[in-house]
């Protein structure tokens, strides 16, 4: 057991480093400007005061160094400073569409990992038949479609022509929990037709991997059924792939949701982070690319843990 | 129930009976499944959803007609060894390769093509299709088929631009950190890392933000974002070349990294680079038709397939889909593209799997 922490410690310790260093590429992406925020923001026809003023408020004077650290602490400790836009705190502004975007993939997630797991086991066990070589070529199409080709498909044939769900997901707080799940289910269903392709391939490959190998040929010769090879012998070698395969898809939710978000005009943090880009906020940038950012790493870093886990070699160690 | 429904019914059941006369089980196993599966959807759907099934069924099989005849049509014109290579295709190979070259040629030929300029203002906004436009026109009054087709050259060009320029720096890193190992190799290894672990998007976003949203920037930043994809791939694929016997030899005789990359390497990678290079073009066609519809990669006037999906967006909610033609052609090229690809590596491998 030993080991097993020991590497996923030094998992842990390799995610944290990375996080830092890319909160240092953030960070001086910014600092690239070329000038500084203050000319960007006011741009060139700013009087020398204005800018002078604004370099004072956000204590541009100081150098980069002390700022990054002082920036870097504020962010742990929630504190992302001021939308240079709307004065507001960006914390505030973030944390609900951050919630909203979250509960969109927790959604999207419920649906697609039962559904992509099962028919990656259905393809791998009926593999080279006509019900895999179609479930083959509707999921690189799927995969293939800009979620944006995808999304307005969906509004045309389930919300324009036939009613069926509202086209827009605006949602607030006030809103029971059934009529937001409706209003979500055109952008879930969205990225549901994403990651269930992607799932559904690196399952059935990874099944199909395990089947090559040589005891389940011996399980064949003994004359299991099919079915059982799968369920039985399979399926609980598989689980590190299939975890490692479900951890990266949430990632891919999470981060994917920008276009799908802004298709849908869903509050969520995809669409601020959008915005905030085209009136160069960069603080909001900022914080929604940290944000994005340390999801990701911390669902990868899940995967890894997972694998490692679920890993029966490493879990008995000799 | 009408004629309609009788006979797609018929039909059906007609074809599937006769597919088991036959023995075939396949296109039995099909044509049964449909029919079951069209007793739910005529009862959720009604009428509609039977049309649909008809519809979509007659554009497969368009299309896999087309896919056979493009590649008799390859297997006659092409000098004998590619012909060879050719006749073993799949139907999803040469139909990538029929759409790929109607790209190319409608990129090539944008100008004699189409009938109007891409900025020309020709008529009122949204103007319905009449027999000059042939799709109508956008937001502007311009013609919509007109920008598909000079979308064709601009969105596909840049793309390319981008793909060629990630794959170039990508490829010489990862060749050289695999011929040379040492140092070189771990930091690049270290960076790679880092700039993977951050989403593509988001990274450009972040930067394009900070760099503004000119075509230059656009794309340096993707070959940024996308050259350590093909840093990994190269890296390992030369990887395993290195450690052959004939590379022993070549460095025993005295020969330098160049001309061990260039000479006994890369002649023995070229198939899974060419492959990888297809999925990255897909991947960097996606990431660029995505921030054109985000209003922050081509910019306007020219024409591109990403922002004409934006600008024309609101009439997907009065039921038109001239908005999704252009989000569709991104879309299929990238279909092409990846059975294309699909292709390759089945060839290169050599697997039954």
């Amino acid at each position: 057991m030993n080991d097993v922490v020991k590497i996923i410690f030094k998992r842990l310790g390799l995610g944290l480093v990375t996080l830092l260093v890319i909160s240092v590429i953030i960070f001086s992406a910014v600092e690239m400007l070329p000038g500084d925020i203050a000319q960007a923001v006011l741009g060139q026809g700013a009087t020398k005061e204005n800018v002078a003023a604004m370099r004072e408020q956000l204590g541009l004077d100081r150098p980069a160094v002390v700022r990054y650290f002082e920036w870097l602490g504020n962010a742990v400790t929630g504190d992302f400073g001021h939308s240079l836009v709307s004065q507001k705190q960006v914390s505030s502004a973030i944390s609900e569409r951050f919630a909203n975007t979250l509960f969109l993939a927790l959604y999207a997630a419920v649906i697609a990992v039962p559904v992509a797991i099962l028919l990656g086991v259905l393809t791998a066990l009926w593999r080279n038949t006509p019900f895999d070589r179609v479930a083959n070529v509707a999921t690189l199409t799927s995969i293939s479609s800009p979620e944006f080709f995808l999304g307005y498909i969906l509004i045309l044939f389930l919300s324009v022509k036939t009613g069926y769900f509202p086209s827009l997901a605006k949602i607030n707080a006030e809103m029971g929990f059934f009529e937001k799940l409706e209003r979500m289910f055109l952008p879930a269903l969205t990225m549901v037709l994403v990651v269930v392709a992607h799932m559904m391939r690196m399952t059935r490959s990874a099944i199909i991997n395990l089947l090559a190998s040589p005891y389940i040929e011996m399980a064949r010769l003994k004359g299991v059924p099919g079915w059982r090879i799968i369920t039985h012998h399979a399926l609980p070698n598989a689980w590190a792939p299939i975890i490692n395969v479900i951890a990266l898809n949430l990632a891919y939710l999470v981060t994917g949701v920008v276009l799908v978000e802004v298709v849908f005009v869903f509050p969520g943090i995809g669409q601020m982070l959008v915005d905030s880009v085209t009136k160069r906020d960069f603080p909001v940038v900022q914080a929604c690319c940290l944000i994005f950012a340390a999801t990701f790493i911390l669902l990868n870093l899940a995967a890894d843990v997972g694998a490692i886990l679920t890993n029966p070699r490493l879990r008995h160690p000799k | 129930m009408n004629y309609f429904v009788i006979g797609y019914y018929t039909l059906l059941i007609g074809a599937s009976c006769l597919a088991a006369y036959y023995q075939a089980r396949t296109a039995f196993l099909l044509l049964f499944s449909l029919t079951l599966g069209s007793f739910i959807m005529g009862i959720i759907g009604g009428e509609p959803a039977l049309w649909f099934v008809t519809v979509s069924a007659g554009v497969i099989a368009l299309a896999a007609g087309t896919s056979y005849a493009f590649r008799e049509f390859l297997v006659i014109i092409l000098p004998d060894e590619m012909s060879r290579n050719v006749k073993g295709a799949p139907l999803t190979a040469s139909f990538g390769l029929f759409v790929v070259m109607t790209y190319a040629i409608a990129g090539l030929f944008a100008p004699v093509i189409a009938p109007f300029g891409e900025a020309e203002v020709i008529s009122t906004a949204f103007a319905p299709a009449d027999a000059q436009m042939l799709l109508g026109a956008d937001q502007l009054g311009r013609d919509m088929f007109s920008r598909i087709i000079y979308g064709a050259r601009n969105s596909v060009g840049l793309a390319l631009l981008a793909t060629a320029i990630a794959f170039f720096f990508g490829a010489v890193a990862g060749l050289i950190a695999a011929t040379k190992g040492g140092w070189f190799d771990q930091a690049m290894g270290r960076v790679v890392d880092v700039v993977m672990s951050i989403p593509s998007i988001i990274f450009a976003l972040l930067l394009l933000s900070i760099f503004g949203t000119s075509t230059t920037t656009l794309v340096i930043v993707i070959g940024v974002i996308y050259s350590p994809r093909v840093f990994r791939l190269s890296r390992a694929v030369a990887g395993n070349i290195v450690v052959m016997d004939y590379i022993e030899a070549a460095k025993l005789r005295g020969e330098g990294t160049w001309y061990l990359i260039r000479k006994e390497i890369l002649p023995n990678s070229t198939a899974p680079l060419i492959a990888e290079f297809g999925l990255e073009f897909s991947f960097v066609f996606l990431l660029v038709a995505g921030l054109s519809f985000l209003g922050l990669g081509i910019q306007p006037p020219t024409a591109d397939w990403g922002s004409m999906v934006r600008e024309n967006a609101t009439l997907v909610s009065f039921g038109e889909i001239t908005p999704l033609i252009p989000a569709g052609a991104i879309a299929l090229l990238t279909v092409a593209v990846n059975f294309i690809v699909d292709w390759m590596l089945y060839r290169s491998s050599g697997l039954k799997e």
